[in-house]
């Protein structure tokens, strides 16, 4: 039986690899993909704690975070597209006009 | 049985975490993606959300990772470029301030075993019957409003990715 902690520790070293993610790559697909690595340790958090407590509201609630990834996936990925057709880039330091 | 099973999937999980962020080539890193979220699915199973692990499959690994796929071949890029005078400074403080996050949450998880209010549905009660059939009950009649409410999201988002995506409005 595997306690509960180490769930949790694991959600938290994926979501801290995700911000890392975020932090260091330019290409905003990968970017993207950082902020989706860190919905998912945030749902595996959410499903550990929902086992731990005895209840479903918290697998309700992954199936709901689901749902809105997958709609911020496609509006964002549409942004990205659009962008490149502007500028043929997706380096975000070339994106730069609201810089002061 | 079970803790070999949780150590595969999350150390496979974690590595594929890193091997996602640390790839030139941005296929790579989406195909690496895919592979994380398969070994989370199967944490998923052992926690005992077998609906959640196959929607996880189904919706992240099957539909997302194939629209990230198509955009990047869209895009077409080559690897990245040589990094710039700010980009080493920022990759510095960028890993430092990382660091610092996952310390601080390292040190919140690690023996502090958190107490409240325990529901009705242990997961004896959920394997008897079943855990899509226990999610549904609980989706259907207690959350029916989010429910709702997420598919005019999806509505939503379906006319917003049409209308960004078109060559004139």
């Amino acid at each position: 039986m595997i306690p509960e902690n180490y769930y949790l520790l694991v959600s938290a070293i994926l979501f801290t690899i995700g911000v890392v993610g975020v932090f260091i790559r330019r290409n905003a697909i990968v970017i993207f993909m950082s902020i989706e690595l860190m919905l998912n340790a945030v749902n595996l958090t959410l499903v550990a704690l929902s086992r731990q407590f005895h209840s479903l509201d918290g697998q309700v609630m992954v199936f709901l975070v689901m749902t809105v990834a997958a709609a911020e996936a496609a509006i964002g990925l549409a942004i990205i597209v659009t962008i490149f057709r502007n500028r043929n880039t997706v380096n975000i330091e070339e994106v730069n006009l609201m810089k002061w | 049985m079970e803790a070999v099973c949780f150590y595969i999937f999350s150390i496979g999980a974690i590595l594929g975490g890193i091997l996602v962020i640390t790839r030139k080539n941005p296929i790579h890193s989406a195909l690496f993606l895919v592979l994380t979220f398969f070994f989370v699915a199967g944490l998923y199973l052992i926690l005992g959300a077998e609906f959640l692990s196959m929607i996880q499959i189904i919706v992240y690994a099957g539909a997302i990772m194939v629209l990230f796929l198509f955009v990047i071949m869209f895009v077409n890029i080559e690897k990245e470029e040589e990094p710039s005078e700010n980009h080493l400074i920022q990759r510095f403080w960028g890993m430092a301030l990382s660091v610092l996050i996952g310390a601080a949450l390292f040190f919140v998880v690690k023996s502090h075993i958190s107490k409240g209010l325990m529901g009705q549905y242990s997961p004896e009660k959920v394997e008897a019957a079943g855990n899509a059939q226990s999610v549904a009950r609980v989706l259907f009649t207690q959350y029916l409003l989010p429910f709702e409410v997420a598919s005019i999201l999806l509505l939503v988002a379906i006319v917003g990715a049409i209308v960004l995506a078109k060559k004139e409005l």
